[in-house]
């Protein structure tokens, strides 16, 4: 029988090799459960990750290399590029910052009712992302409570411009930004605060110069699950967003319509892309997390 | 005085860490807060420093009243019981810290401070290890640094918790010597905190045995030693044998040697080298047995049961040199006659 992994024909030599590898860790392993475990991860990735991937891959090969760049050089498929991913990006730093300020208030004050704030946080993770959009919809347009009231004072729209889509973004992404920095803000030692003062630093000297460092790669993490959860994002969008071509209208909207309309080799083009931005975009967060961790001694 | 403590109290919910505390340290002594954990002498280092604060009392440093100053005006070098080093910053960077935070107006040229990080680090040793991060050093050498992290800031008081706690038992010895010798170069006056009456006794000049949030006494280790204020000092410092004669000692101990008529009290607390030991020859009466022995170095340790008449069965522990063990040819089982040499009387 000849082995087939994801659809590609591998070597049978490179193959047994590798299974007598994965045999010899087994015998070497004191951990029980080796074979198993790294059979259903295996398995799980190739069901789950690879094949459907692969499987996009595949079909954006129906085109020529000709019609995938055409496709791609669509001025309102690169409209679309750019408010997808600008958006997640101020979306993400937002939520950081905003993140950072919860996790912190969580952590270091007690205040009646933390325990249910705290309970709150987890909600967009919850909570379904259409009722999310929908609500944000209600209460940031024009005339909804605050929309109007932004409207009034500042002459700002909020929702159907993209500013709305900043704003969905934001009520998703908070979650990870909070839940990232909380645990590594609890671990802290508040020793190294005390240490600090007792070398003569101020308190802004104690949180720029020691506490500071020491939380930026968990908040470079929750910034980049923000962004990366942003950017495919598409339920809570299209409620706020308006949907119009050219400046309100995100990516994975403009792989729906393609979809539509029958375009399904179009509608994988633009979702391999997207897919290869996303990981180049993770690559380079994680290279940042990388280098700030070697630069604070963390590695 | 370079640092003075007026009745001090603190209290944590219905605990009463520190109850009435008065101390006077003068300038230039190493001065050891000892006593068992939960005695509060911890809480007392944090109040000096200024990293807790009372409920009632002053603090003063060289004279001038810091009850009410933060710690960071307080011109104090605190060494952490875990360092408290900042993980994020290399060796050079921690010992820079205090330097490079003071106000732009007081701040010294960068070439000026790193000079004299350098100097410091050379003065624990480590200069080589100056690119380094905390997490790649070991806990000798990490003590050290945070040591002199406090240090550069030139402070006017060393305060020191626990400062040999989290240390292997073959460092520790090390490093309390170098902490003596180094207190001795630079004569700053210095409070550390521990629960090892060893340590206390052989690194400082000063020990305040703390218990129950109250001072039991201070004074110099010998001083303590010989002449324990109250039965909790005696019993923390050193080994002791205790014998109350409410449970018909008296009988016993005037056979050994230890006259009970004229003491004023009722517990008699005798050190195992104050027993003195000799093989029992053949007639005279012994309720004293030789059970089993240890070596302690130098030191031989044995323990004697002694039982009969006067009440029950009872471990009492002698020492005496090796050598003059030797020359008892004394063997498991053997009954021996013991001489009490001297005691301390409590109630």
């Amino acid at each position: 029988m000849r082995p087939w992994v994801n659809g590609f024909s591998v070597n049978p030599i490179f193959y047994s090799v590798y299974l007598q590898k994965i045999t010899d860790m087994a015998q070497s392993n004191i951990m029980p459960g080796f074979r198993p475990a790294i059979s259903f991860t295996l398995v799980y990735l190739a069901l789950i990750v690879l094949i459907p991937l692969s499987a996009m891959l595949l079909k954006t090969f129906e085109l020529s290399f000709d019609e995938y760049w055409a496709i791609l050089t669509n001025a309102r498929v690169q409209a679309s590029f750019r408010i997808s991913f600008g958006a997640a990006l101020i979306a993400a730093f937002v939520a950081g910052v905003f993140g950072f300020i919860i996790a912190w208030s969580l952590v270091r004050y007690n205040f009646p009712g933390k325990r249910l704030f705290d309970a709150l946080i987890d909600l967009p993770f919850a909570l379904p992302t259409a009722v999310a959009g929908i609500v944000l919809a209600t209460i940031y347009e024009p005339r909804g409570w605050i929309g109007k009231i932004v409207m009034d004072t500042l002459d700002v729209q909020i929702a159907y411009k993209p500013l709305g889509i900043v704003f969905a973004l934001i009520f998703i992404g908070l979650p990870f930004v909070v839940r990232t920095i909380e645990p590594v803000l609890q671990e802290f030692d508040t020793a190294m605060e005390e240490a600090a003062a007792s070398l003569g630093a101020t308190r802004w000297q104690a949180f720029v110069k020691v506490i500071l460092p020491n939380i930026l790669p968990a908040t470079i993490t929750g910034v980049a699950l923000a962004f990366a959860r942003g950017v495919g994002e598409y339920g809570s969008v299209i409620f706020i967003a308006g949907n119009m071509p050219y400046i309100s209208e995100i990516v994975p909207l403009l792989i729906i319509t393609k979809l539509e309309q029958y375009d399904y080799a179009g509608a994988t083009a633009i979702g391999l892309t997207m897919l290869i931005l996303s990981f180049l975009l993770l690559l380079l967060i994680n290279g940042l997390q990388w280098w700030v961790r070697r630069r604070s001694g963390q590695l | 005085m370079s640092i003075s403590v007026n009745h001090i109290s603190k209290h944590f919910g219905a605990f009463t860490a520190l109850d009435n505390i008065s101390l006077d340290i003068p300038e230039g002594e190493l001065v050891a807060l000892l006593g068992p954990s939960g005695c509060g002498k911890t809480t007392l280092l944090r109040i000096i420093a200024g990293l807790e604060q009372a409920d009632q009392g002053d603090v003063f440093l060289k004279g001038d009243k810091v009850t009410d100053k933060p710690v960071k005006n307080r011109q104090i070098g605190f060494v952490f019981q875990h360092y408290a080093l900042f993980r994020h910053m290399t060796v050079f960077d921690n010992v820079a810290f205090g330097l490079k935070v003071k106000p732009r107006r007081e701040r010294l040229s960068n070439e000026v401070i790193a000079k004299k990080v350098h100097a410091l680090l050379e003065l624990v040793q480590l200069d080589w290890l100056h690119d380094r991060y905390p997490d790649q050093l070991s806990g000798g050498q990490r003590q050290r640094i945070a040591l002199a992290r406090a240090l550069a800031v030139e402070p006017s008081v060393l305060l020191l918790d626990e400062p040999f706690g989290a240390l292997d038992a073959s460092v520790r010895k090390d490093l309390r010597q170098w902490l003596r010798n180094l207190h001795h170069d630079l004569n700053v006056t210095s409070i550390f905190v521990t629960h090892d009456q060893e340590e206390a006794m052989e690194v400082a000049s000063q020990v305040v045995v703390l218990n129950h949030g109250r001072i039991e006494q201070q004074g110099a280790p010998g001083d303590i030693y010989d002449h324990p204020a109250n039965a909790f000092v005696s019993r923390f410092i050193g080994q002791t044998n205790v014998f109350d004669l409410d449970e018909h000692d008296a009988d016993w101990l005037q056979t050994a040697g230890l006259s009970t008529a004229q003491q004023k009290g009722k517990i008699a607390h005798v050190r195992p080298h104050d027993i003195v030991i000799e093989k029992s020859t053949a007639g005279t009466d012994t309720f004293v047995t030789l059970k089993d022995w240890q070596h302690l170095g130098s030191l031989i340790r044995i323990e004697l049961v002694k039982s009969g008449a006067s009440g029950q069965a009872a471990s009492v522990y002698a020492e005496m040199p090796n050598d003059q063990f030797r020359r008892l040819h004394l063997n498991r089982g053997d009954k021996v006659e013991l001489r009490i040499r001297h005691a301390h009387w409590f109630h």
